[in-house]
């Protein structure tokens, strides 16, 4: 809502400058977002009439002319605009006035030709940001009077982004309430004197859909002047509310909506099939609007019709056939009522915002239609002439919006905001808002006005009264609660140590978006079941996200094209997949890597990070959480066959995934090195015991090495598996220092060098008792994978 | 006999000084000093002369042995310490050549931000809560008290998923969600990302919020004045003004939208803050009616605020950050400058 200060001031002129006004709106609710002023800064510019021109001797395009600027003596003032004519009215610059962007105006010759000034166009003074020709005023302006105070260029344009709930502030008027009420002062609606009536005609109305429209007024004007023009100040003053100009008309409804709120329609009365009639409109009805677009009807919008078809989307948009034009000699005035439930949403429906829609849906004042319709009466007649019908009113009392008295606790003033007012206090700050106040045992009894539409509970007048007070004037407490203490979960690891561990082996936290490309998605993740958006902000974000490596692929790519050659990412957050109808939104943690392991560093050999890199930062944080998670070889279609491990808790459940970027999606989403990704779902990760103490044994523990030959076949895990299935409960530790395959060892086997640790709680263990162990541990090695000793 | 002894002496004693590193030098001891060393040698010999000589020949041994000694100790000490210095010489390395191993990443700066955040809340007694991201409307919109067609929803930019389920718009679900399961007094957090169908140089369609709210027999709008107030100036670690003015949220009544003076230039009025000296930092307000009627807690009873603020808007104004896009897109030129 654009508001002109100069036309504020008009309905109220509080003693405070722009910038205090403009805080006091603000810290009531209805936020300035600017102030801009309404023409550039320039000074000595007035009135003049150019009396004659006559061709410049030397310059084709220049004219001399002899222009009266109010002083004794016409000046001579050369021009080139090609609109300059005799008897025409423009802005003059007389000598010393300084025109927008310091530009100074002296006395000068053009052409050998003194000239004593400059005729302005729109834009030399700042109006407009282009314009073609001198700046044309209407006959009627005073010449040789200041252009500033003629076009009333001193004011300042308050723009205010107002919440839906104050739709009551969508108007000259409105705002001027409020501002009598920061102010303290007493405001009067602006009194509107019902204009004469000259003939008895009126058009029959019909109102159908009563819950929709309580209240419809319409009135015939007839024989309008066709060549009537909008005067200048009504110009302006739609101009500076961001509304253009089109026709007198059309020109005094916006003006009267801008002034009062009351959104008004005039239709071309020749085109009308009376009675006129407001209905809920047939399916599949189509209706020409104003904007030149067809809508089909959908049977539900309230439209205004006549006998023959719909007219007007009712409180949205008129219709282009019955609209009033320059052929246009009766017209139709309609001022109405529609509640804002029906008016809600439809203009949506049909891709429409209008002012109109826009005051209907948050709530027009329904006691505002009589004074609106003979405003804009009177404003029609002063400016076009016509003669004036009686207003035909259908008003559905019942089917108005209720304005019960809501209840007001002292009590409760004092326990939400903390302060105390007195009764006096009470009933000025209600009564200057519009509001009826009448005392009750508790408090008082306050009834809000029909331009109210947020008012239905306590709570609501207790905010009216923090706004007016000034939230910053209520009292503020210092947080004091209760204290409980706080909790220690310790079989729970919060995902924070996660993320530690992974910033601190080098893996930068990133953050990437939920809806991911499909493209992307499809390739990444084939067999997911994904969720699309009805309707993305574009083709790349219409997915979500099955797996976190969507976004961590993107997000790689948008670094090695920005000459990264290493990148390590992580992200925590959630995956959407739908699983039997149902969707899942699953809490996941994932990590990429690529290139050289290590930062390039002096003194070691570079290194591409390979599979047991990243799974030893896998291993890192599954350490941390201690869960019974292990891993086996898999298979997923984004990861290479042969390097992909699943990771599995203990009933086998797959909770992630580690492996190799597939070479030909790598090849396809143009890395040029391989990536490696894991991701695994956060609710096994976390899962952790409590530590539990177990004794140390007092006798030396005993490392022992081993070297297996074995099928290259036998996975590490079988060969520590069946060690430990052997039993022998002094053997403490068992790890694999060492495969070898190739020279020396027969093709298709490997060599596995084992390291056990042996340590016993009861005595020093012997070399005798240890080669039986091993003598134990062998046979079924033997017997279970084929292994040989390696001598 | 004697001067055979004084030979081996002297001997021994160029032997000792021809030494160049300790293992020749113990290579001496032994070719004298050993079990066939030339000094034991005659003292073995000692046998062989008769008692009056044997004693007086003995000291003159046991004097040229321990003079030897003597020797060898300070030679000894003498080569030791020699080679520890060649040592500590070679092993002399550039120590401004950096370090080895993994390098140090970071944390996204909304993640900082977000723990910042919930640590501040956390040690004031708040817990911490969470909620999904595809949300019905009715956690969204309707038990928020917005119902169908309602302006605000319009407000909203929602991204659907059918008639009924969204992304959500924001946190105040996460409200709604733990009011359902759990009996007041609360103190709640509840951070996460949101999602808006609006993209432009200041808009993301995924951001992060934090939602905070509080429950009790006695809360009033000074408490969320209070909170809120502490709760920026341990956000900014600065003695800042906090202003509110009224808004208008359909969840909370009354409410308002809160403003912090102008970090940047301490609300003297810069470009950041368009020259008003105040950036608006979230919304807040007392917990409507209609909010607690829908989860069935009595607002006679009880009364809440509930406060929710952007975490990137958050992140921007605390690290200076002038660009919103920056965050989602990753780079790690700019992800790398927070630790």
């Amino acid at each position: 809502m654009q508001v002109s200060e100069a036309w504020l001031r008009e309905l109220i002129n509080p003693p405070v400058d722009t910038e205090q006004l403009v805080a006091q709106l603000t810290m009531a609710g209805l936020e300035v977002d600017a102030v801009t002023p309404v023409a550039a800064e320039f000074s000595g510019v007035v009135v003049g009439q150019v009396l004659s021109t006559e061709q410049h001797p030397n310059a084709d395009k220049l004219k001399i002319c002899k222009v009266d600027v109010g002083q004794d003596e016409a000046l001579q003032i050369v021009c080139g605009a090609s609109n300059v004519r005799p008897g025409l009215k423009i802005p003059a610059a007389l000598i010393g006035a300084v025109l927008p962007g310091d530009f100074q105006i002296k006395q000068s010759k053009l052409r050998g030709e003194l000239s004593f000034g400059m005729l302005c166009s729109e834009s030399e003074l700042g109006l407009a940001a282009s314009s073609s020709g001198l700046m044309e005023l209407p006959d009627d302006a005073p010449v040789g009077s200041d252009i500033r105070d003629y076009l009333m260029l001193n004011d300042k344009v308050i723009e205010l982004g107002l919440t839906p709930n104050r739709a009551d502030c969508l108007s000259v008027e409105g705002v001027a309430r409020e501002a009598a009420v920061l102010n303290k002062m007493s405001f009067q609606n602006l009194a509107v004197e019902p204009v004469a009536v000259a003939h008895q005609e009126t058009l029959q109305i019909q109102v159908q859909a009563l819950d929709a429209c309580p209240v419809y007024l319409g009135r015939l004007i007839k024989g309008i002047a066709q060549n009537a023009a909008t005067p200048l100040w009504m110009q302006e003053r739609l101009r500076r509310s961001g509304v253009r100009s089109l026709s007198p008309v059309v020109d005094v409804t916006n003006y009267v909506l801008l002034e009062l709120g009351q959104p008004l329609h005039a239709f071309d009365a020749a085109k009308l099939a009376a009675p006129i009639v407001v209905r809920t409109s047939r399916k599949g009805e189509n209706l020409a609007l104003l904007n030149d677009q067809i809508v089909e009807l959908d049977g539900e919008a309230l439209v205004i019709a006549d006998q023959q078809q719909a007219l007007a989307l009712a409180g949205v948009m008129g219709g282009s056939e019955s609209a009033v034009s320059d052929t246009t000699r009766d017209i139709f005035l309609e001022c109405a009522f529609f509640t804002p439930r029906n008016i809600a949403g439809k203009a949506r429906d049909f891709g429409l915002h209008t002012d109109s829609s826009h005051r209907f849906e948050r709530g027009v004042d329904f006691t505002l239609q009589q004074r609106a319709i003979e405003r804009a009466t009177q404003l029609i007649v002063e400016i076009a002439g016509g003669s004036v019908g009686p207003v035909n009113a259908v008003v559905s009392e019942q089917h108005l919006p209720p304005r019960p008295a809501v209840k007001l606790r002292k009590q409760r003033i004092e326990k939400v905001l903390g302060i105390s007012l007195s009764s006096q206090e009470i009933v000025s700050l209600f009564e200057g808002l519009g509001m009826q106040v009448a005392e009750s045992a508790e408090g008082w009894e306050i009834t809000p006005p029909g331009f109210r539409f947020d008012i239905a509970i306590e709570e609501d007048l207790l905010e009216e009264i923090g706004r007016i007070v000034g939230y910053d004037n209520l009292p503020t407490r210092p947080l004091m609660m209760r204290t409980e203490l706080g909790k220690a979960d310790e079989a729970i690891l919060p995902l924070t140590r996660l993320q530690d561990c992974l910033i601190d082996r080098g893996y930068q936290e990133a953050i990437t978006y939920s809806f991911v490309d499909e493209a992307m998605q499809q390739a990444v993740a084939p067999n997911d079941e994904f969720v699309r958006i009805q309707n993305p902000i574009s083709a790349e974000l219409a997915v979500m996200r099955t797996t976190l490596w969507c976004g961590l692929l993107h997000a790689a790519l948008y670094n090695t094209n920005r000459q990264q050659t290493r990148v390590r990412l992580f992200e925590s957050g959630l995956r959407f997949v739908r699983e039997k109808g149902e969707i899942k939104q699953e809490k996941m943690l994932a990590g990429l890597a690529l290139g050289s392991v290590y930062v390039e560093q002096w003194g070691e050999k570079a290194r591409n990070v390979d599979f047991f890199d990243v799974k030893a930062d896998v291993e890192a944080f599954l350490d941390l959480a201690a869960g019974d998670l292990s891993f086996r070889p898999g298979q997923h279609p984004a990861l290479h066959p042969g390097q992909t491990a699943e990771i599995v808790d203990a009933n086998a459940n797959v909770v992630g995934l580690l492996g190799m970027l597939h070479p030909n999606l790598e090849k396809q989403l143009g890395f040029d090195s391989p990536v490696f990704l894991f991701e695994l779902a956060q609710e096994a990760v976390l899962q952790r015991s409590v530590p539990k103490f177990a004794p140390l044994s007092k006798f030396p523990s005993v490392r022992r090495d081993m070297a297996l030959l074995l099928s290259r076949e036998v996975s590490a895990e079988q060969i520590v598996d069946c060690i430990r299935s052997c039993q022998e409960p002094i053997v403490r530790e068992v790890s694999i220092f060492d495969i070898y395959q190739g020279k020396g060892i027969e093709e298709g086997y490997k060599s596995v060098a084992l390291s056990l640790v042996l340590q016993d709680f009861e005595q020093t263990l012997t070399d005798l008792e240890i080669d039986a162990i091993f003598r134990r541990m062998l046979e079924k090695l033997t017997v279970q994978l084929n292994a040989k000793l390696r001598e | 006999m004697s001067a055979s002894i004084e030979e081996i002496l002297t001997q021994a004693l160029q032997a000792l000084a021809d030494a160049t590193n300790l293992s020749e030098l113990d290579q001496a001891r032994v070719h004298y000093l050993g079990k066939k060393g030339l000094f034991t040698q005659q003292m073995k010999e000692l046998g062989r002369l008769d008692p009056e000589q044997r004693k007086s020949v003995r000291q003159i041994i046991n004097t040229a042995k321990d003079r030897f000694q003597t020797e060898l100790e300070e030679r000894k000490s003498g080569l030791e310490a020699a080679e520890l210095a060649a040592r500590l010489a070679a092993e002399c390395v550039d120590v401004t050549l950096p370090g080895r191993g993994q390098a140090i990443a970071g944390l996204h700066p909304v993640t900082i931000t977000m723990r910042r955040i919930a640590k501040i809340f956390s040690d004031a007694g708040f817990d911490i809560a969470e909620g999904p991201e595809i949300e019905d409307d009715y956690h969204n919109f309707g038990a928020l008290n917005i119902p169908e067609h309602h302006p605000a929803r319009a407000m909203h930019d929602t991204f659907y998923f059918d008639a009924h389920t969204v992304l959500r718009t924001h946190t105040s679900p996460v409200q709604i969600r733990v009011m359902e399961s759990s009996e007041p007094p609360l103190k709640v957090i509840a951070p996460g990302r949101v999602y808006r169908c609006d993209s432009d140089m200041t808009h993301s369609p995924m951001f992060h919020q934090v939602e905070g709210f509080l429950v009790d027999t006695d809360v009033s709008f000074g408490d969320l004045k209070g909170v809120i107030f502490e709760f920026l100036r341990a956000f900014f670690e600065k003695d800042v003004d906090v202003r509110f003015r009224p808004s208008y949220f359909p969840f909370t009544e009354p409410s308002a939208e809160f403003d912090v003076s102008c970090v940047m230039c301490d609300g003297k009025g810069c470009r950041v803050c368009k020259q008003t000296g105040w950036l608006e930092v979230g919304g807040c307000g007392m917990i409507h009616p209609e909010v607690f009627k829908s989860v069935g807690i009595d607002h006679e009873r009880y009364s809440g605020f509930a406060f929710g603020t952007g975490v990137e808007r958050l992140a921007m104004m605390r690290y200076g950050i002038n660009d919103l896009r920056m965050f989602f897109e990753n780079d790690l030129k700019f992800l790398q400058q927070f630790k």
